[in-house]
C-alpha cells in the first residue's frame, strides 16, 4: 500500500525532470555493473543478492525497482541507495535493468 | 597507448617456458573479474609473466594453491572450479560444479578441495588431482565463509539459517563426519579462521553481534561477544559486505571492520570485548595487518573505495589515508611485509607500495584487477 502511494510521486518526479545526461549514464552502467554486481553478480544472475536480468525482474514495475533501489529492502542485504542516486537516476536504473542483456 | 596494446598482446602469446628451471615462491596470480582470466606475476620482477585465460565469470572470484606453490585452484562465480598451472600457464582442468558460487578452500593435506556455493546451496568436495567429485553435502542455504580447519576438516557458515557446519574427511573423504552448530545468529555473510586452527569467527548482518566457535574444545564451544554492537548508533547503508578473510589477530587483539560504521573495532581475543574503535574514512571491507602485525590497512566500500587507510596497532590511531585511485578492491602483503601490491580495478592497474615509506614502487597493468594471491599462501591455515 505504501508503494502504491509512492507511485505517483515517482511518476511526477521523473515527468519533471531531466534523465541522466551521457556521461552520468556511463558512470551509471559502471555502478551497475561493478557496485549492483558485488552481490547480483557482474553478469547480474544473482549471488548473496537475487537475479536481476530482463527476464528475472519481467513481471517486476520499473517505478517499484526503483523505490527497491532507493530505500532498500529492510530484512535483507540490500541497502539504500538515496545517498548515492537521485530519483530519476534510480528510475534510469530500473529501466536500464528491466530492458539491458548483460554482455 | 599503443605500448600497452603491444604488452597486452605480448603476454597473451608468449609461450610458457615450462622446461626453464625456477621457483614458485615468488609468484602471484591477479583476478581479471571482467575478462575471466588471471595475471601471472612475479614479485620479485615486479612484473606480469602472462596470462591465463578461459576462466568463465571471476566476479567475486577467489583462489587457493596446491602445497607445491605450483597448481591453483580458481572458484568462479558461475560454479566453475579450474584448477591452472601458474608455471605453464594453462588451464590443467575445469568444471562447472554448481550454479552460483561463493568462494572454496584446500585441506590441510593438499587432497581435497571444497567449494561453497550459493545454488545449490551447500558444500561439494572434489579430489585436488583430478577435480572429481568426492562429496556433496547439501545444507538447504547459502553458504559463507569457508575455511580449512587441520586435521582434514572444513568449516562453513550459512547465510540463510544461522548455522556453522564442521565437515570432518579424516575418517573417509567421501563419507564425512558432520557437526552442525545452530543458532549462530541472523545471516551470517562471511567468518574467518584464525591461524592456528582455533577460532572461527562469525560476522552476522541479520542481528548486532558476532560468533565465535572454539574449535579446540569439544565438543565446539559457540560464544556470542559484543551483542549490542552498534545499536546505539544509526547504521549506514551497507554497499559492499565487509571480507573477514584477512581480519587480523594482532598483539593479542582482533580489529574487526564493522557493519554498517565506518570503524575498525578492536576485541581483546582472550575476553572477546571491545577495546577501543577507530573512525574511519567509510565503510571498511578488508582490514588486513601487515605481516609484521605492527600495522593493520584497510580499504572501503564505495563511494569510498578510492582510499586507504593505515592503522597503529598500539595505539589504534590512523597514521595514514593514502588514495591510491578509483576501485581499490583488495590488498595483498608480500609474505615478510616489505611490499603491499594494491588492485585499482577502474584505473585498470595494480600498484606496489613500499609499506614501510608507502612510496609507489611499481605498477603492473591489469584488466579490471580485483584479488591478488601470492603463493605463500599455500602454507597458511584458514584462507
Amino acid at each position: 500500500m505504501a508503494r502504491l502511494a509512492l507511485m505517483p510521486m515517482l511518476l511526477a518526479g521523473a515527468a519533471m525532470a531531466a534523465p541522466p545526461d551521457a556521461t552520468r549514464q556511463d558512470e551509471l552502467r559502471h555502478l551497475v555493473r561493478q557496485d549492483c554486481g558485488s552481490c547480483h553478480g557482474l553478469r547480474r544472475t544473482g549471488g548473496l543478492g537475487r537475479p536481476i536480468t530482463p527476464e528475472a525482474l519481467a513481471e517486476r514495475e520499473p517505478g517499484d525497482l526503483a523505490e527497491v533501489i532507493l530505500d532498500g529492502l529492510p530484512g535483507t542485504a540490500m541497502p539504500g541507495w538515496r545517498p548515492l542516486l537521485t530519483e530519476d537516476e534510480a528510475r534510469w536504473i530500473a529501466d536500464y535493468l528491466m530492458k539491458t542483456e548483460t554482455e | 597507448m599503443l605500448k600497452a596494446v603491444l604488452a597486452a598482446l605480448m603476454l597473451t602469446i608468449t609461450p610458457a617456458q615450462a622446461d626453464e628451471l625456477r621457483g614458485t615462491g615468488d609468484l602471484g596470480l591477479i583476478v581479471e573479474r571482467e575478462t575471466g582470466s588471471l595475471l601471472v606475476v612475479d614479485r620479485s620482477e615486479r612484473a606480469a609473466l602472462g596470462r591465463i585465460e578461459g576462466l568463465g565469470d571471476l566476479s567475486h572470484a577467489s583462489l587457493v594453491y596446491s602445497p607445491d606453490e605450483r597448481f591453483a585452484y580458481v572458484f568462479g562465480r558461475d560454479g566453475g572450479l579450474t584448477k591452472v598451472d601458474i608455471l605453464t600457464r594453462q588451464v590443467v582442468r575445469r568444471v562447472v560444479q554448481a550454479g552460483n558460487s561463493i568462494g572454496g578452500a584446500i585441506s590441510d593435506d593438499g587432497q581435497l578441495i571444497a567449494v561453497a556455493n550459493y545454488e545449490p546451496g551447500g558444500v561439494r568436495v572434489f579430489d585436488a588431482e583430478t577435480l572429481e567429485l568426492v562429496a556433496d553435502v547439501p545444507m538447504g542455504s547459502k553458504t559463507v565463509g569457508i575455511a580449512d580447519a587441520p586435521g582434514s576438516r572444513f568449516i562453513v557458515a550459512t547465510w540463510d539459517t544461522g548455522e556453522v557446519w564442521i565437515i570432518d574427511h579424516s575418517h573417509s573423504p567421501a563419507q564425512p563426519g558432520i557437526t552442525r552448530l545452530k543458532g549462530i545468529g541472523a545471516n551470517p555473510y562471511d567468518a574467518l579462521l584464525t591461524s592456528d586452527g582455533r577460532r572461527y569467527i562469525v560476522g552476522l548482518f541479520g542481528e548486532k553481534g558476532l560468533t565465535q566457535i572454539d574449535l579446540w574444545q569439544d565438543p565446539p564451544e559457540v560464544t556470542r561477544f559484543l551483542p549490542d554492537y552498534g545499536r546505539d548508533q544509526p547504521d549506514m547503508p551497507v554497499y559492499k559486505m565487509p571480507h573477514l578473510q584477512g581480519w587480523t589477530l594482532a598483539d593479542g587483539v582482533f580489529a574487526l571492520p564493522a557493519v554498517g560504521l565506518h570503524q575498525l573495532l578492536w576485541v581483546d581475543a582472550d575476553s572477546l570485548t571491545e577495546i577501543a574503535r577507530t573512525e574511519l574514512a567509510g565503510q571498511p571491507v578488508f582490514a588486513l595487518a601487515r605481516p609484521d602485525r605492527r600495522e593493520v590497512w584497510v580499504n572501503f566500500a564505495p563511494p569510498d573505495n578510492d582510499k586507504l587507510q593505515v592503522v597503529n596497532t598500539l595505539t589504534h590511531e590512523v597514521l595514514d589515508t593514502l588514495t591510491p585511485g578509483k576501485g581499490v578492491l583488495h590488498m595483498e602483503f608480500a609474505p615478510r611485509g616489505r611490499e603491499v601490491w594494491l588492485s585499482v580495478r577502474d584505473e585498470n592497474r595494480v600498484e606496489i607500495r613500499d609499506t614501510r615509506s608507502r612510496e609507489v614502487l611499481g605498477e603492473i597493468e591489469a584488466r579490471a584487477p580485483s584479488g591478488i594471491f601470492f603463493t605463500d599462501r599455500a602454507h597458511r591455515t584458514g584462507l
